[in-house]
């Protein structure tokens, strides 16, 4: 009973293999379940290659759900804006809170520290009246300037900038730069790891919301993916070639996004794993 | 003179500092402005209206009134049946997929991190239900566990009897479990796997020259040096699968049935606001669910002990 004697390896490509089959077998049924006609997928034959492959289910859903583009292009407005946004100031305020004196610094901070522990659904319906209040339901600004900033980033940039070369800054005062010259030229250029990190994970939260817009955007023109993906399931219940098709036509972008940046998706994983 | 002149210097270097001071102060303010806004209006804001809406019957016709009623939201969560069955729903939900996760993840993170080759791809291939839509999931799922559905189709195969696995109030809770364990365990997967890859190496060969196997490497090396990793885990998985809301509202229509049997909290607060119009008695169901929330993590935080200290 050493261990030594057993070669465990093979056990172990096994065990893997498995699990990497459980992964990938959903979304390859939804695939396949895309390029099938409805009479194919209801028969009850679990055949991964279409045997009648054909391209009418993503032909269909843009003739019959006209919105769907207008959906694919709020998402990404609203997604673009929140990201770049949540850069900027999750930095401004994480690097003030790290390397700046200001009076009441403490009081901040403990208060950013304080909101990371309150559930989101505390403020969501004071947030859809005071929306409603301000005339944004239904609006990009709705969607957007609620979450353009986000205190576990502000967190986890306030750890990074800690950390920073003082030397850097110092330098860069004596050639009377002011605090935000040497922030926006010298510091955030050098923050890029980081700010990476943060975008992958705004980004994706933004694109995958599903909370916010149920709550503030009911004019299908203004629905997000999500949200439209959702309506469009309500509609064509049991289509599910079509429902499949869309949810390709969904899920394509963040794969090709995953496919391209896939080791800084990790490295933000670990950063907010508590290593900051 | 020496002393006059003392004060002299003492006084302008007051002086430079509070004007150093103020322009320090203008500087943190400026670039605290936009979160300070931001989190002002859409956070405490909200939090402070969230608190005085719990304390009123408010009507929202056209305009919005409020009539203060004191503790009654709260008290009448008590007699509310809907109220119990989500919050049973919720805190089932929470005792089987948290540690679940947690396990599956660790069990990924070590069995990757054991000399295997391509790592990286298999981590690649692993993440990627954690970077895909819920909303996708949720209907790739519902197709799925679908009466003519593949899963019955491999039952079939099998020979096994095929079953209504969304329509059956004792399963369709248990369909998102699976679910939400299968896309989520590879997040914390790759938290584990950061973190191994920091437990010294030299810990493992001492263990190996006191005659440790590798159960016992994995047991008195491995899991104890995790602690603080762990805890971030399960910490981080309260809060999420608490806060359920997505795959309920996708595969119930928002209705939360069949019978009851999908509905959270958060579905629940939902419903509150948008079918039944009453937000005080929603807000009461909100403070009830951060109460939750905040009183089990301190509970966790007293008996694993806590995460690394912040620096």
């Amino acid at each position: 009973m050493t261990g030594y004697s057993i070669n465990w390896k093979p056990l172990l490509y096994i065990l893997l293999t498995l699990y990497a089959v459980v992964t990938i077998i959903p979304f390859l049924w939804a695939l396949s379940a895309s390029f099938k006609p409805l009479s194919e997928i209801v028969s009850g034959q679990a055949n991964f290659l279409p045997r009648n492959f054909t391209f009418d289910n993503y032909k269909q859903i843009f003739l019959q759900e006209p919105l769907f583009l207008r959906w694919l292009f709020n998402s990404i407005v609203i997604a673009v804006f929140v990201t770049i946004l949540n850069l900027i100031f999750n930095s401004m305020a994480g690097y003030a809170l790290a390397r700046l004196r200001f009076s009441g610094k403490r009081f901040w901070f403990f208060l950013i520290l304080a909101v990371l522990a309150v559930p989101a659904q505390v403020t969501l319906i004071p947030t859809f009246l005071i929306l409603k209040a301000f005339g944004w339901l239904n609006s990009y600004q709705g969607m957007i300037v609620p979450s353009m900033v986000n205190a576990t980033f502000i967190f986890m940039m306030r750890q990074f900038f800690v950390n920073f070369p003082k030397e850097l800054e110092e330098a860069a005062a004596l050639d009377g730069l002011t605090a935000f010259g040497t922030f926006w030229r010298i510091v955030l250029p050098l923050a890029k790891p980081a700010l990476a990190a943060q975008a992958v994970f705004v980004f994706m939260g933004s694109w995958n919301n599903f909370l916010l817009p149920v709550v503030i955007l009911f004019d299908p023109e203004m629905f997000t993916l999500p949200l439209g993906l959702n309506t469009f399931k309500g509609q064509y219940i049991s289509y599910w070639n079509y429902i499949m098709a869309a949810s390709m036509v969904f899920t394509l972008p963040t794969l090709a996004i995953y496919a391209f940046f896939n080791r800084y998706f990790i490295q933000s994983v670990t950063f907010t794993g508590g290593k900051g | 003179m020496i002393q006059h002149g003392g004060f002299v210097v003492f006084e302008v270097r007051r002086r430079r500092q509070t004007k150093k001071n103020i322009t320090e102060d203008l500087a943190g303010y400026l670039f605290m402005t936009p979160t300070i806004l931001v989190m002002g209006t859409f956070v405490v804001l909200p939090i402070l209206y969230a608190v005085y809406l719990s304390l009123h019957k408010v009507k929202l016709l056209g305009g919005i009134e409020y009539d203060f009623i004191g503790f009654r939201n709260f008290t009448r969560l008590v007699d509310d049946e809907r109220v119990w069955i989500a919050l049973w729903n919720t805190v089932q939900y929470v005792i089987i997929v948290v540690p679940t996760q947690t396990i599956l993840a660790l069990i990924l993170a070590v069995t990757l991190n054991s000399g295997i080759r391509g790592r990286n791809w298999w981590r690649i291939l692993y993440f990627l239900p954690t970077v895909t839509s819920s909303a996708v999931l949720a209907l790739i799922f519902m197709w799925i566990y679908n009466t003519d559905g593949l899963l019955n189709d491999f039952l079939t195969f099998l020979g096994l009897p095929t079953y209504n696995w969304l329509g059956d109030p004792q399963v369709a809770l248990k369909g998102i479990m699976l679910m939400n364990i299968w896309s989520t365990a590879p997040f914390y997967m790759v938290i584990y796997l950061a973190a191994l890859q920091d437990i010294p190496q030299t810990l493992y060969e001492a263990a190996e020259l006191d005659g440790a196997n590798n159960w016992q490497k994995f047991i008195y090396v491995t899991v104890p040096l995790l602690k603080p990793v762990t805890f971030f885990v399960i910490a981080m998985g309260i809060i999420g699968t608490f806060q359920l809301f997505d795959q309920s509202y996708i595969f119930s229509r928002g209705t939360g049935g069949p019978n009851n049997s999908t509905l959270t909290v958060v579905l629940l607060i939902y419903q509150a606001v948008f079918r039944n119009l009453q937000i005080g008695y929603a807000s009461a169901i909100a403070f009830l669910l951060a109460f939750l929330i905040i009183t089990i993590s301190l509970i966790q935080r007293r008996f694993l002990g806590s995460d690394k200290p912040y620096s």
